[in-house]
C-alpha cells in the first residue's frame, strides 16, 4: 500500500499565481480522502502534481516533495509512465478514446505491454464489473464508446483507470457532470472500492464529502487549512474558515 | 402665408427621412443580389469549364472508343493514333514516385510541429512552409535541372541504368518538394484540432508520448491525413511546368524510374502548338485536359467533404 | 518497457529528419538557383528586351518578360479582386452564409484551388478561339484570373470570416444596413488579411507559366497592347533554358534569380503592409 506524503508543496502558475502555498499532508492509505475547499482553492492542482499531469502544462514551476512508497516523485529522474500506471486519474468530465469499449478499457494494459487476447478479455471483464458497467455493455463491447450515454462514459472511465491495476485512485470532480443517478452509482463505486485502493477525492459538494469520506483535506486559497479523520472534521471544525466554508458562508 | 409655409415644411421633414431610408435599403439590396449573382456566375463558371473541355474533346471521343483511347500506347497523330496510355502511365509513375517520398518525409514532419514542437520552431515553420509554397514551378524546374538531374544520372550511372538524369525519378524528387507544404499544413492543422482532453487521458493511463500520437491522436484524424495525402496527390498530378523540365518527355512505356516519362501535363504543354495542324490533334489534347481535371475534381470533392466532416465532428 | 522508449526515440530522431528534411530543401532550392543565377545577372538583363540574336547569344535582357509578367499578373489579380469581394462578401452569415447557394460557392472554391493551371490554360485557350482572340495580353489574362481566383477568394474568405460577429453587431445596432456594414466595417477589420491574399494570389500570378503558355503567347518586345502577345518570365526561363548555348542557359539561370527574387519581394511586401494596416484591426 503506497504512503503518500505531501512535504512543502507549492505550485506557481506562469510566475504570478500560486495554487499552492507549502503543502504538507500524509494522505492515509485504503482510505477515501477527500479535497474539499472553494474554487479555486489548488484542489485539482494538488491532484495533477500527484501523478505528474502538471507537467503538460507551460509556466508551472513546482517545490517540495511529493512523496510515493518514500521515492519522490515529482523528481525529474522518476518514470512518470509507471507513476501514472500506480495512480489512476477520473477526470471531471469523462473522455472516452476514440475506439470501442473493449478497446478503451485494453488501451491501458495494451501500451504496457499486455498482449495476450484471453488476459485482456478477462481484465476488460473484471473491470467493467468492478465499475458495474458490464451488464450494459457487454453485448455491445466493440461498438463505439462515443456512443454511451455520460453516466456509463464516466463509469468506462473509471473501469479502464482500473484496467492499469493502480493503487490509488485519483478523482477529480468525478460527479459533477453526470446526472443524480449516475452520480450515485459512480459514489456507491468508489465507496466498495476503498478497501483496495486509496482514493482521493476533489469534491465541491460538501454533502458528496460528508457521505463518502474517511479522511478529509480542506484548502483555502492554496493554503492546508485543517486535515483530519471526516468525523472529526464535519463534527467540530477548528479553524474559522472552515467553519465558515461549512456554514455556506464561502463557497 | 405662414401656415401655407408651416405645411410645406411639416411634409417636407416627414418624408425626408423616408427617402433616404429607402435609398440606402435600396442599395443594400442590389448588393446583395449582385453578390449572389457573381457567386453563382462562379458556380456556372465552374460547370462552365468542365462542359467546355468535354465538348472539344468531343470529336475525338466520337470517333474511338474511350476504353481504346486510354489502354492504347500508340501515340502517332499524323496516323491518326492516339493512345493515351504511356502518357497516363507517366503521370502515375511520377506521381507515385513524388508521394513515396513526400508521404513519409510530410507526415512525420506534420506530427513534429504538431505535438512535439515548441514554440519557436512552430513559429518559424510556418513563414517557411509559406515560402516553399510560394516559390514558381519553373525555379523547381531550374533546380531540377541544375541540380536533381545530375544527381539522378550520377546514381544511376552507377547503378547500372544507363540514364541521362532526365527521368522519372527526377520528376518525382522535384514534385515530392513540391507537395511537402500541402501535406503537411493540412496534417497539422488536421492534428491541431484533436481536443488536448483526448491527449490527457491516454497519457493519464501511463502511456508515452508517442504512444498517444499513434493511438489516439492519429486514430482520431486518420481520414483527415487522408485528405491532406489525397490534396498532395491531386496537386502532384497537375503539375506541368516543373515536371516536363526534368521528366524527359519521351512517349513511351517506362520501365524503371530512371527511365524518362511523359505525364499528361507535359504533353499538353508541348504539343498545343502543332495542335491546330493536324486533325483531331486538339481534340486529343483537350481530352488530356479533361481527364486532368476530372481526376483531380474527383479528388479534391472528396478531400473537401472529408475535411468538413473532420472539422464539424470536432468542432 | 525499455521497448516503448526506443520506438518513441526513434521515431522521435525520424520526425527530426523529416523536418531538416524540408527545411534543408528550401534553402538548397533557394540556394542553387540564386547561387547559380546572381554571377550571370547584370544591369542589361533587367533593363533592356532581347535584342536579335539573343538566344544565339548576343545582347539583351529579360525586360520584355519582367514586364509581361507585371502586366499579366496585374490585369488578372484586378479582375480576380472585382470578383471575388463580391462573392466572399456574400459568403457572410448576414447575406448568403447559410444558403444552399454559398455551401456550394465555398465547396467550388475548395475545389478549384487544386486544378492543374494548364487546365486553365487549356478553357482560356477555347473561350480565346471562340471570340477569335488570338495569343496575347488579353488572352493570358483571361486564363491567369482563372487561376489567381479560387486563389484570392479562399484566403479572402477565410479572413473575412474571422471577422467577429459583436463587431458587425454593433453596427447594425446603429441602424447600418448590411452593405453598409460590410463596406466600412468588415472591410477595414479585414484589411491586412484581405491585402495579404490578394499579393498571394499576385505572387502566384507572376510565377505561374502553364496558364499563360498558349494563351499569352511570347514575343521578344515590350507589352504594348491587349491584343499583342506578351512574354513572361517562367516562360522567358524556360526558353532561354532549351538553347544549346550555354551563355543563353546562364542567361536561364539569371532570369530564375529575378524571378525568384520578385516572388519573394511581393511576399516580404505583403507582410509589412499588412502590418502596417493592423492598427485598425479589433482583437
Amino acid at each position: 500500500m503506497p504512503h503518500i506524503s505531501i512535504r512543502n508543496l507549492s505550485v506557481t502558475y506562469d510566475g504570478a499565481h500560486q495554487a499552492l502555498r507549502n503543502v504538507s499532508v500524509d494522505i492515509p492509505d485504503g482510505q477515501i480522502t477527500a479535497v474539499i475547499g472553494p474554487s479555486g482553492c489548488g484542489k485539482s492542482t494538488l491532484l495533477r502534481a500527484c501523478n505528474r499531469m502538471l507537467d503538460l502544462n507551460d509556466g508551472v514551476t513546482v517545490q517540495g516533495e511529493a512523496l510515493i512508497d518514500g521515492v519522490n516523485i515529482l523528481d525529474a529522474s522518476v518514470d512518470v509512465t509507471q507513476l501514472r500506471k500506480k495512480l489512476g486519474l477520473l477526470s471531471q468530465k469523462p473522455f472516452p478514446l476514440p475506439m470501442s469499449i473493449y478497446d478503451n478499457v485494453a488501451y491501458g494494459p495494451r501500451i504496457h505491454g499486455v498482449k495476450d487476447r484471453r488476459r485482456l478479455d478477462e481484465t476488460v471483464e473484471r473491470c467493467l464489473r468492478m465499475s458495474s458497467l458490464y451488464q450494459e455493455v457487454k453485448d455491445r463491447l466493440h461498438r463505439p464508446a462515443s456512443k454511451l450515454s455520460v453516466g456509463q462514459q464516466q463509469r468506462l472511465c473509471l473501469a479502464r483507470a482500473l484496467a492499469v491495476e493502480p493503487e490509488v485512485l485519483l478523482g477529480d470532480e468525478p460527479t459533477s457532470a453526470l446526472d443524480p443517478q449516475s452520480a450515485q452509482q459512480v459514489e456507491k463505486r468508489l465507496v466498495e472500492l476503498k478497501g483496495d485502493y486509496t482514493i482521493v477525492l476533489v469534491t465541491h459538494i460538501l454533502r458528496q464529502a460528508k457521505r463518502v469520506a474517511d479522511y478529509v483535506i480542506f484548502l483555502y486559497l492554496g493554503e492546508l487549512v485543517e486535515h483530519g479523520p471526516a468525523a472529526d472534521v464535519f463534527a467540530s471544525p477548528k479553524d474559522a474558515k472552515t467553519q465558515a466554508y461549512f456554514s455556506g458562508e464561502v463557497s | 402665408m405662414a401656415e401655407a409655409e408651416g405645411k410645406v415644411i411639416a411634409s417636407h421633414s416627414r418624408s425626408a427621412p423616408g427617402a433616404a431610408y429607402a435609398r440606402r435599403r435600396w442599395r443594400d439590396r442590389i448588393a446583395s443580389v449582385g453578390m449572389a449573382g457573381t457567386a453563382a456566375a462562379f458556380l456556372a463558371l465552374f460547370v462552365g469549364i468542365s462542359l467546355a473541355l468535354l465538348a472539344k474533346s468531343w470529336p475525338l471521343l466520337a470517333t474511338k472508343s474511350l476504353l481504346h483511347l486510354l489502354t492504347s500506347s500508340t501515340w502517332r497523330p499524323l496516323a491518326n493514333q492516339f493512345g493515351f496510355r504511356p502518357f497516363i502511365l507517366g503521370t502515375f509513375w511520377v506521381t507515385g514516385v513524388a508521394l513515396i517520398l513526400s508521404i513519409p518525409v510530410s507526415v512525420l514532419s506534420a506530427v513534429y510541429l504538431a505535438e512535439y514542437a515548441g514554440r519557436r520552431v512552430r513559429s518559424v515553420a510556418k513563414p517557411l512552409l509559406d515560402l516553399l509554397a510560394g516559390i514558381p514551378p519553373v525555379v523547381y524546374g531550374l533546380w531540377g535541372v541544375l541540380a536533381v538531374v545530375p544527381f539522378v544520372a550520377s546514381v544511376g550511372n552507377r547503378t547500372g541504368h544507363s540514364t541521362t538524369g532526365y527521368s522519372i525519378l527526377a520528376g518525382g524528387i522535384v514534385l515530392a518538394i513540391m507537395v511537402f507544404p500541402i501535406i503537411i499544413s493540412v496534417a497539422e492543422e488536421v492534428l491541431r484540432s484533436v481536443p488536448q482532453e483526448a491527449r490527457e487521458a491516454s497519457l493519464a493511463l501511463g502511456a508515452t508520448k508517442w504512444q498517444t500520437v499513434k493511438h489516439v491522436v492519429f486514430r482520431s484524424v486518420a481520414p483527415g491525413i487522408g485528405a491532406a495525402i489525397a490534396l498532395g496527390f491531386s496537386r502532384a498530378f497537375g503539375e506541368t511546368m516543373a515536371v516536363l523540365m526534368v521528366v524527359g518527355n519521351v512517349p513511351k512505356l517506362p520501365t524503371s524510374i530512371f527511365d524518362p516519362g511523359y505525364p499528361l501535363p507535359a504533353l499538353i504543354a508541348n504539343n498545343y502548338g502543332e495542335m491546330m495542324s493536324i486533325p483531331l490533334y486538339d481534340s486529343a489534347l483537350m481530352l488530356a485536359a479533361f481527364i486532368l481535371l476530372a481526376v483531380v475534381l474527383a479528388f479534391n470533392i472528396f478531400t473537401a467533404l472529408v475535411l468538413r466532416r473532420i472539422q464539424r465532428r470536432l468542432a | 518497457m525499455d521497448r516503448r522508449r526506443m520506438e518513441e526515440a526513434f521515431f522521435r530522431v525520424l520526425m527530426v529528419a523529416s523536418a531538416a528534411i524540408v527545411a534543408g530543401s528550401v534553402a538548397g532550392v533557394l540556394l542553387i538557383v540564386l547561387v547559380r543565377g546572381l554571377p550571370a545577372l547584370n544591369l542589361a538583363m533587367i533593363t533592356q528586351s532581347p535584342k536579335g540574336g539573343y538566344y544565339l547569344g548576343k545582347e539583351g535582357g529579360v525586360l520584355n518578360a519582367i514586364l509581361g509578367s507585371l502586366c499579366l499578373a496585374a490585369g488578372a489579380t484586378v479582375a480576380a479582386l472585382a470578383l471575388s469581394l463580391p462573392i466572399v462578401f456574400y459568403l457572410q452569415k448576414e447575406y448568403g452564409g447559410r444558403s444552399r447557394l454559398a455551401s456550394l460557392t465555398r465547396l467550388a472554391l475548395d475545389v478549384l484551388w487544386g486544378i492543374p493551371s494548364i487546365v486553365y490554360g487549356a478553357c482560356g485557350f477555347i473561350v480565346m478561339m471562340y471570340l477569335g482572340l488570338r495569343a496575347s495580353l488579353l488572352g493570358g489574362i483571361m486564363a491567369l484570373t482563372l487561376v489567381e481566383l479560387p486563389i484570392m477568394a479562399r484566403a479572402m474568405d477565410e479572413v473575412v470570416r474571422l471577422v467577429p460577429a459583436h463587431l458587425k453587431e454593433a453596427s447594425f445596432s446603429l441602424g447600418a444596413t448590411r452593405i453598409e456594414t460590410t463596406l466600412r466595417v468588415v472591410w477595414r477589420q479585414a484589411l491586412p488579411g484581405i491585402m495579404t491574399a490578394v499579393l498571394l494570389a499576385f505572387g502566384r500570378g507572376i510565377g505561374d507559366a502553364a496558364s499563360v503558355l498558349f494563351t499569352a503567347g511570347y514575343t521578344d518586345r515590350l507589352p504594348s497592347s491587349l491584343f499583342e502577345p506578351v512574354a513572361s518570365l517562367p516562360l522567358a526561363v524556360f526558353f532561354q533554358l532549351g538553347t544549346p548555348f550555354p551563355a543563353v542557359q546562364q542567361r536561364a539561370y539569371a532570369s530564375g534569380a529575378i524571378l525568384l527574387a520578385l516572388v519573394l519581394g511581393v511576399s516580404v511586401i505583403s507582410r509589412l503592409l499588412a502590418r502596417r494596416f493592423e492598427r485598425y484591426v479589433i482583437r
